[in-house]
């Protein structure tokens, strides 16, 4: 056994051992419960006398009559709605060109979970943080109850003779929108527009990817963004794209890129993933090789890679300034080894860099492999060029009325500001958003949409794929569907519903010869959520092949030695543009790396807080003002590692002014910096960039060291390809106890007599290989659970309530004690993601230390806490090796000191609530139960159907949304299972201590025998032998 | 011993039979003399009674009408006859106690029965008066919840007026006895050839004063006191939120006792939630208008009954009835019917109680954790014919005692709190 000699840790303040941290790290509950808000600790006498005086009153009023309560049932109840049993819904979450099939659990008609559609073969069982809290933004205060004129709140009948008349005298009209994937909606535009006469769409999106489409016409003659097979690459280079996070459909691809990075001893492959970027994003974490580069830099890498590649190739190169980038010149090696099952991406928006990035891969075969044009998708048809034209227009006065498209420019469009100063200028201006937002201040018409949960709809997300969105609940407000209100509006009174059944009958039904009964056909689509056309596909274009020009534009825009600081604006996994920003669980779901919540920040070098004095503890933190052309914003500053040097990152989608009372004022607003002067949103600021540090003090809420392991480092086991090739044991630890002369393993010596677990024994397998760290499980376990929100300056206490988190870990060849060391280990460590929950231990140390016996081990394996029995010692926290149990210091519901926590303080938030999960009251212990309610009532089902338990019936709601499979969960009992085989346990072993013969699984913390039934697997880097 | 000392003892043993005179004549009616309590009687009783008069009459709850038991002993038996053969002959005469009875039961129409023989009516009064006494604990149980339980057995709030008044009664003999005694005393006192014995017996003196202090009486009576104290505050404890025998009034005096009982339909036609999930399903007005679209009333009688009319009312405008929850779990519990119904096949009776004697449903079972987990420990699991037991079976057959739930983890927390 090779020992791992990686120094591991989780913020810079634990590498550097930080006072402070130290502190921190050795209590387990920092900061004292502020009872009194005055700062007046502990109680008095006085207090004991009421106190008193107050259990007494309590005491008999708990002996008096219990209130009367009410059972109400339907009048009429509807024939397939059981209050108790939950009804799925699969339909369509399609968001500024987010797209994915989902299904959604209802209970007694409230929607409450959202999960992927299995026979999706785009996004698949899979969600994303966003679309998991989506189901909550349908509960939001914030939204509009109906139709507005001028914030005078009228009924539909007002408002369409209104807008109506106006409509037809207003002349030219511009409707605009985030990209539209539905073919309906594009009819009920078409009619809307025979009837109004000079009608055109505008399509731009707020995390825009024109440049591609621009470069697909420029390179194809098609404006086309293609699909890509990140499954089928081998490697994979990515220029600063963020795929698994934020980049086109990151569901898509992260089940791709995983695919393509499950090993095992029987083969032992995976893909080689190299990225260049200046933050460190999501995906850089997960790349193989990951090299920081400056933004001005990004475009003569391109260059040089297509060069590195045109030379091996034979073709022509092109004129470019040189440039030395580690691993590029490796990168074109391997790219051309791999010609045909490689493939190349870039985050940039500039048409030119994208122009060489589909020439690199037409060098490379690539097309029709791992890039797809025949099934090009649909997700992104912003067009950056026809909005600002349209600004400038609007701007003029020349456009006669404007409809806001459920989309909210005024934000979240790089221009905001010049346009809500045009909308002015138009006749008439409509929005259609079904909350109150930015632009809907702006203008004179609310024809508030239904939220999505609500519509019907149609999807067409690539050819041949199809997909439909049916309401789930009657809508809960007097909205209206925006098709329908367009239709109305041309003077066509169909309901959208019957519209789009008609589009369904005269189209994809006649043109199918499968089901010859309508009705049939059309419950079958909603049944599945969606309908597959195989033979629908697009025509490839044929590369122009020439890319010269675009060349000579990349070698005048970038340039290897910019000396300035540049910006590079991102956006996170969690709030994304920003459109849900008022949506309390991605609010205080942790950045997957910087590991912080409610608030965004200036992600700067080591270096940079080095030169400029900057020391960061514990989120302390200093403010700074940023500069960008003129426009200055004070936002405070994060020290991230892995940032490229002399670059800065500040994520969009915050500072929001009229989301709700959520996300208002939650951090600054980074729209206004984006760059369209060049024809497309450019996202990279390279020039006119000045920071300068303030003397403010500011604490960012970051929940990474809240829990420690107190210096054990092999909570993390990895290895590389290469030596797990030659060992499949590489990179474990195999602790061993000493005892009476003999070195045993821990699970040899126990106090424990051991559990059996004769039925089932429910055991959870995490592949930290395939973990991307995106962070969609922890907002499913939120949402499944009851899981409150506690606010950020609880989080500052250190009393965020997840159940499950996602461990960060950053690792350095070697520690460091001083600044200098601390660059070089900051500079570009790896990282890897560890998602942590309850282990379930088999010899659970929370159990033997609960004085009331409130948690305690079932017979299937489980570690049940109880939360009527808890009385709040914190024993068990206290006696927790992983740091998993978290506390109700506070009673979150019902509780006006909490509004943010919407889904338990809101009348109509608490509608998203799993009634099946008790909330938590103030004063108890809770912890992951590894969804036992999901257990229990799949086992009911199958006793009641008399037959044995399936495996996959059950599902933990982590594992469900991980888009992945990075986490297995199921019944170590049954030899059959999926996690069994992964885990290769012996058949008929119905001990708590199995066998598993599984190399890469391991336990965290082997060494203390607790005996976890969550296994870890080890993390295998695609890294040369000697590189680890 | 001299008579005159046994005189005491006679004076004694009066009292004593005071008081259980008292305490006997208070618990029980007497019925008239007259009627038989032999089985026989009895037996041919109840097949009258079960043919003519169970539609509208039960022994010991009031339905249509009153309840009978112990109606010999309210009225006469003349008058008891006249009434079963031919009750409104008996109120158009204008006989005070019939017409104040038949104004009581909303002026309902009982039939004559004048095909009944004298032989035959009195062995319906015998029924009525000795009959189906089970019938009658049952029914106390019910009455309990029911605001009027007006005639019948003795209502309990009476039975308290009447054991305080014995109590007052019997403390009085008590003081007229103690006062004889010490009238019997001055006089024994005053004869003087009484023996060296008696003479002793009468001029002992207890003293009363000397008694009360003694350390001994102290402690005995503050034991008592504290002992009693702490079991009444424990009590009281273990029954908060307890709500056992909760009758409370609904909306719509819906009878389980007619539908389930008397009609017999199925507890899960209404009900239908009990075997797919976890809540019953108080039934939505759309299931009363399967049957109510048609019957309007109780057999028999014309136009819509006030309660039927209820439900139209609510179902016509869309109206949900809000009815008044009796089986109230707190939230931290959970609770699966289809668990218990399809899988383990328990009756709904077992938790539930006597539902279809219930004319106004009331809390059965004291739904404690105790009474829960009491039944997880004795309740064998049924696993015949359902495979998802098969290997639990199997591992457990080396066993001498039955599968239980006990056994496969029913008395773990997670099973019912998370």
């Amino acid at each position: 056994m090779k020992e791992n000699k990686k120094t591991y840790w989780k913020g810079l303040e634990q590498l550097t051992n930080d006072p402070a941290f130290v502190k921190n790290a050795d209590r387990e509950f920092p900061e004292n419960l502020p009872l009194h808000k005055n700062g007046d600790g502990g109680s008095n006498r006085r207090d004991f006398l009421k106190m008193m005086g107050f259990s007494l009153a309590a005491a008999s009023l708990a002996a008096c009559e219990a209130p009367v309560r009410k059972a109400i049932p339907y009048v009429n109840k509807p024939v397939d709605v059981d209050p108790s049993v939950p009804n799925y819904y699969a339909t369509t979450y399609a968001s500024g060109g987010d797209y994915a099939s989902i299904v959604v659990k209802t209970r007694e008609g409230r929607p409450i979970k959202i999960d992927g559609n299995d026979f999706s073969p785009i996004t698949g069982s899979a969600t994303n943080s966003i679309i998991e809290a989506s189901v909550l933004s349908l509960y939001d205060k914030q939204r509009l109850t109906g139709p507005h004129i001028n914030g005078e709140k009228v009924d539909w009948a007002a408002l369409d003779a209104d807008l109506g008349a106006k409509l037809r005298s207003a002349g030219s009209i511009k409707i605009v929108t985030n990209t539209l994937l539905s073919p309906s909606t594009d009819k009920a535009i078409e009619a809307f527009s025979e009837a109004m006469g000079d009608v055109e769409v505008i399509t731009y999106d707020p995390l825009s990817n024109f440049g591609i489409l621009k470069a697909s016409e420029q390179y194809y003659g098609k404006k086309v963004l293609p699909s890509y097979h990140f499954d089928k690459a081998k490697t994979i280079v990515s220029f600063g794209a963020d795929f698994l996070g934020t980049w086109i459909s990151p569901i898509e691809y992260a089940r791709q890129y995983s695919q393509g990075r499950k090993i095992s001893k029987e083969s032992p492959e995976m893909s080689r993933h190299f990225q260049f970027e200046s933050n460190l994003s999501l995906t850089g974490a997960n790349a193989d090789y990951r090299t920081p580069i400056r933004p001005s830099q990004s475009g003569l890498a391109v260059l040089a890679l297509y060069n590195l590649l045109a030379r091996r190739g034979g073709a022509s190169t092109v004129n470019a300034p040189a440039i030395d980038i580690a691993n590029l010149e490796r990168a074109a090696e391997e790219l051309w080894a791999n010609r045909g099952q490689s493939l190349v991406v870039s985050g940039s928006n500039d048409p030119n860099v994208q122009v060489v990035i589909h020439a690199i891969n037409e060098l490379l075969g690539n097309k029709g492999e791992t890039i797809d044009f025949a099934k090009a998708a649909h997700f992104r048809k912003g067009d950056d060029e026809r909005m600002i034209q349209f600004v400038s227009d609007l701007n003029a006065g020349r456009i006669g009325a404007v409809i806001f498209y459920n989309c909210n420019p005024c934000y979240d469009y790089a221009g905001a500001e010049e346009l809500t100063a045009g909308i002015g200028k138009a006749k008439v201006s409509v929005a259609t958003t079904e909350s109150r937002n930015e632009t809907c201040n702006a203008v004179q018409y609310l024809a508030p949409d239904h939220h999505y949960l609500e519509s019907w709809n149609d999807y067409n997300p690539k050819p041949g794929e199809y997909s439909l969105a049916q309401p789930t609940i009657t809508p809960l407000f007097d909205t209206r569907q925006v098709q329908e209100s367009l239709l109305r509006w041309a003077g066509n009174n169909t309901s959208y519903y019957n519209f789009i059944k008609q589009n369904w009958r005269e189209g994809y039904f006649t043109e199918q010869d499968q089901v010859s009964d309508f009705d049939m056909f059309w419950d079958g689509c909603l049944h599945n959520g969606i309908y597959r056309v195989e033979a629908e596909v697009e025509e490839v274009p044929e590369a122009f092949g020439d890319i010269s020009a675009a060349a000579q534009a990349i070698g005048r825009a970038y340039s290897a030695d910019n000396q300035g600081v540049e910006l590079a604006l991102y956006t996170k996994i969690g709030i994304g543009s920003g459109a849900q920003a008022n949506n309390p669980w991605l609010q205080e779901m942790p950045d997957p790396i910087s590991k912080a919540t409610w608030d965004n920040y200036l992600t700067v070098s080591q270096k940079w807080a080095n030169d400029n004095g900057l020391k960061m503890q514990e989120g302390g933190t200093k403010k700074a003002r940023l500069t960008v052309n003129g426009l200055s914003i004070d936002v405070p500053v994060l020290v991230q590692p892995g940032q490229a040097d002399g670059t800065i990152g500040l994520a969009l989608g915050y500072g929001r002014t009229v989301a709700g009372r959520v996300a208002n004022e939650v951090g600054v607003n980074a729209y206004p910096l984006l760059d369209h002067s060049k024809g497309f949103v450019n996202y990279d600021i390279t020039e006119g960039v000045s920071v300068e540090l303030l003397s403010e003090n500011y604490r960012i809420a970051q929940t990474q060291t809240h829990q420690t392991y107190m210096g054990r480092n092999f909570v993390i086991q990895e290895s590389t390809l290469g030596e797990y090739k030659e060992d499949p044991n590489a990179g474990r630890y195999h602790p061993e106890i000493y005892k009476e002369g003999k070195f045993y393993k821990p699970s040899k010596i126990s106090l424990w007599s051991g559990h059996k677990y004769s039925q089932h024994h429910w055991g959870l397998a995490i592949d930290l290989n395939s973990c991307t760290g995106c962070s969609a499980c922890t907002v499913a376990c939120q949402v499944e659970n009851n899981v409150a929100v506690v606010g950020r300056d609880e989080v500052l206490n250190r009393r965020e309530m997840a159940w499950i988190r996602i461990d960060r870990y950053y690792s350095s060849p070697e520690g460091a004690t001083e600044n200098k060391e601390l660059e070089k280990a900051a500079d570009n460590p790896e990282v890897t993601f560890q998602p942590m929950m309850c282990q379930h231990c088999n010899n659970a140390p929370c159990e033997t230390v609960c004085p009331v016996v409130a948690t305690t081990h079932s017979s299937e394996g489980l570690n049940q806490m109880t939360y009527n029995r808890c009385i709040g010692t914190r024993y068990c926290a206290n006696n927790c090796p992983y740091k998993v149990r978290r506390f109700n210091w506070f009673k979150y519901h019902d509780n006006k000191d909490f509004p943010m926590n919407t889904p338990q303080n809101d009348d109509l938030g608490k509608m998203v609530l799993n009634p099946d999960v008790t909330v938590r009251v103030r004063g108890v212990m809770e912890k992951c139960s590894m969804c036992v309610q999901r257990i229990q009532a799949g086992k009911l089902t199958a006793k009641k159907e008399r037959r044995k338990l399936q495996d996959g019936e059950i599902n933990v709601a982590c594992a469900v949304a991980c888009p992945t499979e990075a986490l297995v969960f199921g019944d170590m009992n049954d030899p059959h299972s999926k996690v069994s085989n992964l885990l290769k346990i012996k058949e008929n072993d119905i001990s708590a201590n199995k066998e598993v013969n599984e190399e890469r699984a391991y336990h965290v913390l082997e060494e203390i025998n607790v005996s976890p039934n969550v296994w870890y697997f080890t993390k295998i880097r695609n890294k040369d032998k000697n590189e680890a | 011993m001299t008579i005159k000392r046994s005189l005491f003892g006679v004076i004694h043993g009066i009292s004593a039979l005071l008081v259980a005179f008292f305490l006997f004549t208070g618990m029980a009616y007497a019925a008239h003399p007259d009627v038989s309590d032999s089985e026989d009687a009895i037996q041919a009783g109840q097949s009258l009674f079960n043919a003519n008069c169970r539609t509208c009459h039960r022994l010991d709850q009031n339905y249509t009408g009153p309840a009978l038991r112990g109606v010999t002993e309210r009225r006469s038996l003349d008058w008891a006859k006249r009434f079963i053969v031919n009750s409104q002959a008996l109120i158009q005469a204008g006989d005070a106690e019939a017409v104040a009875l038949f104004r009581e039961y909303n002026n309902i129409v009982m039939p004559s029965h004048d095909f009944l023989s004298d032989d035959d009516v009195m062995n319906l009064l015998a029924y009525i008066e000795y009959g189906d006494t089970a019938e009658a604990s049952a029914g106390a149980a019910g009455a309990e919840g029911t605001a009027e339980g007006a005639a019948g057995g003795i209502p309990s709030e009476y039975l308290t007026i009447i054991l305080v008044v014995l109590v007052f009664v019997l403390l009085l003999i008590l003081v007229v006895l103690g006062l004889i005694v010490s009238v019997l005393k001055k006089y024994l006192s005053q004869d003087q050839d009484l023996d060296q014995d008696d003479k002793e017996f009468i001029d002992q003196k207890t003293d009363i004063k000397k008694v009360f202090t003694s350390d001994a009486f102290i402690i005995i009576i503050t034991t008592i006191v504290v002992a009693l104290v702490v079991k009444t505050a424990l009590d009281g404890l273990y029954n908060v939120g307890i709500q056992q025998g909760y009758a409370p009034k609904q909306p719509i005096a819906y009878s389980h006792q007619l539908h389930a009982g008397e009609y017999e339909i199925p507890c899960q036609y209404c009900h239908t939630g009990v075997e797919i999930g976890k809540s019953a399903n108080i039934p939505s007005a759309n299931i009363c208008m399967n049957c109510h679209m048609h019957i309007q009333n109780v057999d028999g009688k014309e136009g819509i009954s006030p309660e039927i009319a209820k439900l139209y009312d609510a179902y016509d405008n869309n109206k949900p009835i809000e009815w008044v929850r009796i089986h109230n779990l707190p939230d931290l519990a959970y609770f699966n019917h289809s668990q218990h119904v399809a899988v383990a096949g328990l009756d709904c009776q077992t938790c539930h109680g006597p539902i279809e004697e219930m004319e106004v449903v009331y809390q059965h079972s004291s739904l404690t954790m105790g009474w829960c987990i009491d039944c997880h420990r004795n309740t064998e699991i049924t696993t015949q014919g359902n495979e998802y037991y098969d290997k639990l079976v199997q591992l457990h057959s080396e066993s001498k005692d039955a599968l239980k739930v006990k056994d496969i983890g029913g008395l773990e927390c997670a099973k019912c709190h998370y």
